[in-house]
């Protein structure tokens, strides 16, 4: 039964979320915003959610000693870790409830955040073999497409064209030429597990997925475009709007593979051009000033373009033939 | 087997672990095998595998994930254990170091490798020292027994609440972890009488009351934690004894900070860690048949460094010889610099010299201890210099 609304109104009148006011995210950041759409749809489906993080932007705004702004048990470790730290409290939970020390009716949802760093790169084989290992959690991803915390280096993640600190536009390279890895797909490709691409533009979709995710039995992953206002350079009440952008661009699809088996949640009936996403950013002004820019933008177009067929065609493909 | 009364049975180091491990059954072990502690991951995996314990085991994809899984579930409020090596412990290190400043009570049996490069899987004491720092207790022991009974003891220590501080218990890769030797076992009703149940503290898994671990700590506080962190160090001085003598009571086996051998009326004393203190002991007692006043003093913690020990066992000696298995490139060995500055404000220092011996697994014979104790006898030992034993220059 998916969640209303009304229902989370309702729950929320009389609850805190998990992640409370005085945290020093930039305002219009969409870190957060993924952080509580994930939290409230647990707690509304009355789970006692326990965070850990990654080393990041969300998690060095979030937690400024002897201040934090969780309400909810936390931890944070490192940076490349948090999956294998996750590993750790949800095992120590199945080894005490199995000697009595924890009541089997307690619901806890075991979540693991982590920026795009901390799971595309440095945080890939850690989030890997924890899934390999099937442990019962949902690994949040907030992709902000690129290292914010520490200053706006290029991950692998970046688009093409975009601006960072260690993949400048210059005069002879045109900033990043590699594309985004494509993380949904990485992550599906392991046995046993769901892997869904969400906005916080779309908060029922986004909740019908986290919702699944914590029904799940078994490992899962939710990748949330998450803008970063300040070096995507975007205005500070855009943020929710990108999302959608990313969305009617095909940059961002928004789909699902559950055991194998492919379902695009939304098909927008017509599609904008990649490069209104592109324009909507500052983070590409320099690109956009280069005699290659269109040739670079035309090659993400063909490759969302392409991608999106291969979906289409994924989801026919895999209809009713999971792979276990 | 080992079910009631205390048995001696021939095993090896790794396999005393493996048993103290399944006596003490901790709630988690999280570990990746290695070369030469892999035996400890093997025959704890069957254990688990057999339902001879009730231990989660997660079978991480790498030392790095490991010591962070026991850092998860410490932090839940698990009893949680790993083991590991040389290579695998230096993929630790950056989580070695969180697990001592959460203030997480794990204990971790190291069997001593020789860091790479180049790549080598015989013991030298590399591994763990470069880990020296790192905020943990340090034992190491000379044999599989002590190897088994301070990994017990050691679940105590750390979990004191005046400590509240991971343990490495290490022992000599293939020379303790893999001979074979008589292991006298505690019943298994002792052992997990004397470890009790963990009491948590904080536990994340207490929703109830909601924690934050590992928050951004800056400039207006990191420093008063570190001196925390420092303080419960300190504190291991006081703890430690009352835990050996309560390990005594049920073991009938006495451990303290160094252990002294003929130090009475030495004039002549070696200095050692590990699994040597067998053959430089064999070497005393053959040396004084023939009439030389030599000893030993047996170093078992060495973090934190027992400086008083060492100044009450080595002051007025003629002469200190300080074995090291390790090298500091540049600067003095680990245990040499240690025992020098300990000795600094002592009213009559001894004549103190560095032998660095042992590396990647080189052999270390009586004949090569002989030669030690036999510079400081005739006193063509020179002072402060470092020497290296069994090394072809
Ligand atoms: C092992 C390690 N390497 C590097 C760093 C420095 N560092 C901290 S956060 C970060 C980038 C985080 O990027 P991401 O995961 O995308 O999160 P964001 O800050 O963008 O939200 C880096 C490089 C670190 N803390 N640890
Ligand atoms: S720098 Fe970017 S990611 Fe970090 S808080 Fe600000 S908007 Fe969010
Ligand atoms: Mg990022």
């Amino acid at each position: 039964m998916p969640l209303t609304m009304k229902k989370l109104a309702e729950v929320f009148s009389h609850k805190d979320v998990g992640l409370t006011q005085g945290h020093r995210m930039c305002p219009g950041c969409g870190a957060p915003i993924t952080v509580k759409l994930a939290l409230m749809t647990a707690k509304a489906m009355g789970y006692e959610p326990i965070v850990a993080f990654a080393t990041g932007c969300m998690e060095v705004s979030s937690t400024i000693y002897p201040y934090s702004a969780w309400s909810v048990p936390y931890i944070h470790n490192a940076f490349e870790n948090v999956s294998a730290t996750i590993s750790g409290v949800e095992t120590a939970y199945r080894a005490l409830k199995k000697r009595g020390k924890i009541s089997p009716d307690k619901k806890y949802a075991f979540f693991a955040f982590g920026g795009d760093g901390g799971t595309y790169d440095i945080g890939l084989q850690s989030l890997s073999g924890a899934i390999e290992r099937g442990h019962k959690f949902v690994y949040i991803l907030y992709d902000n497409e690129g290292y914010m915390n520490t200053g706006n280096q290029r991950s692998g993640s970046t688009p093409p064209g975009a601006e960072t600190t260690t993949a400048p536009v210059g005069k002879e390279i045109p900033g990043k030429v590699q594309l985004k890895k494509n993380i949904v797909e990485i992550i599906a490709a392991h046995e046993d597990v769901y892997a869904a691409a969400v906005i916080i533009g779309d908060p029922m979709d986004f909740m019908s997925k986290i919702e699944k995710a914590l029904q799940f039995d078994g490992p899962s992953f939710i990748a949330s475009l998450s803008p970063c206002v300040r070096f995507w350079r975007i205005p500070e009440n855009k943020t929710v709007e990108m999302t959608k952008l990313a969305v009617q661009t095909k940059y961002w699809p928004l789909y699902e593979v559950e055991r194998g088996v492919y379902r695009i949640t939304r098909k927008p009936s017509k599609f904008r051009p990649v490069i209104d996403f592109v324009k909507a950013q500052q983070r590409f002004r320099l690109l956009l000033k280069r005699p290659d820019a269109d040739a670079i933008v035309q090659r993400i177009q063909d490759y969302v373009d392409k991608r999106w067929e291969r979906l289409l065609a994924l989801e026919q493909a895999t209809k009713d033939k999971p792979s276990r | 087997m080992m079910e009631k009364v205390a048995q001696m049975i021939a095993v090896t180091g790794a396999q005393a672990v493996a048993h103290a491990m399944r006596q003490i059954e901790p709630d988690v072990v999280a570990a990746y095998p290695i070369t030469p502690q892999t035996p400890i991951v093997e025959y704890f995996a069957k254990f688990v595998a057999d339902g001879v314990v009730k231990t989660e085991m997660i079978p991480v994809e790498s030392e790095h994930s490991a010591m962070s899984a026991v850092v998860g579930a410490a932090a839940a409020g698990a009893r949680a254990m790993t083991a590991t090596s040389a290579n695998g412990l230096a993929l630790m290190h950056e989580i070695v170091y969180i697990a001592a400043s959460t203030r997480l009570p794990v204990v971790m049996p190291v069997v001593n490798r020789a860091l790479s490069g180049p790549i080598n899987i015989h013991c030298d004491h590399s591994d763990t020292m470069a880990e020296r720092d790192s905020g943990w207790i340090q034992f190491y022991v000379e044999d599989a027994q002590e190897a088994y009974d301070l990994t017990i003891l050691s679940v105590r220590l750390a979990e004191h609440e005046h400590v509240r501080l991971p343990v490495m218990v290490n022992q000599d890769g293939f020379i303790i972890s893999h001979g074979v030797e008589p292991v006298s076992f505690l019943p298994d009703d002792v052992v997990k009488k004397f470890v009790g149940e963990l009491k948590p503290i904080y536990p994340l898994l207490d929703t109830e009351h909601p924690v934050t671990y590992g928050p951004l700590d800056l400039y207006d506080y990191y420093f008063e934690h570190k001196r925390q962190q420092i303080e419960a160090m300190k504190n291991v001085e006081k703890v430690f004894p009352e835990v050996a003598q309560e390990f005594f009571k049920i073991s009938g086996r006495k451990y303290s900070f160094v252990e002294p051998y003929k130090l009475d009326d030495a004039e002549h004393v070696m200095v050692a860690l590990g699994s040597t203190n067998g053959t430089v002991k064999y070497t005393v007692d053959k040396m004084r048949e023939e009439g030389c006043k030599v000893g030993l003093l047996k170093i078992w913690m060495f973090r934190p460094f027992p400086k008083d020990e060492i100044q009450r066992y080595l002051t007025g000696r003629k002469s200190v010889v300080v074995l090291d298995r390790s090298a500091s490139f540049g600067a003095e060995a680990p245990l040499y610099e240690a025992v020098k500055s300990s000795l600094y404000e002592s009213a009559s220092r001894p004549l103190l010299s560095s032998f660095i011996y042992g590396l990647g697994g080189r052999g270390i014979a009586i004949e090569d201890v002989e030669e030690a104790f036999e510079k400081s006898i005739s006193g063509e030992l020179v002072t402060d210099y470092e020497y290296y034993l069994g090394l072809r220059e």
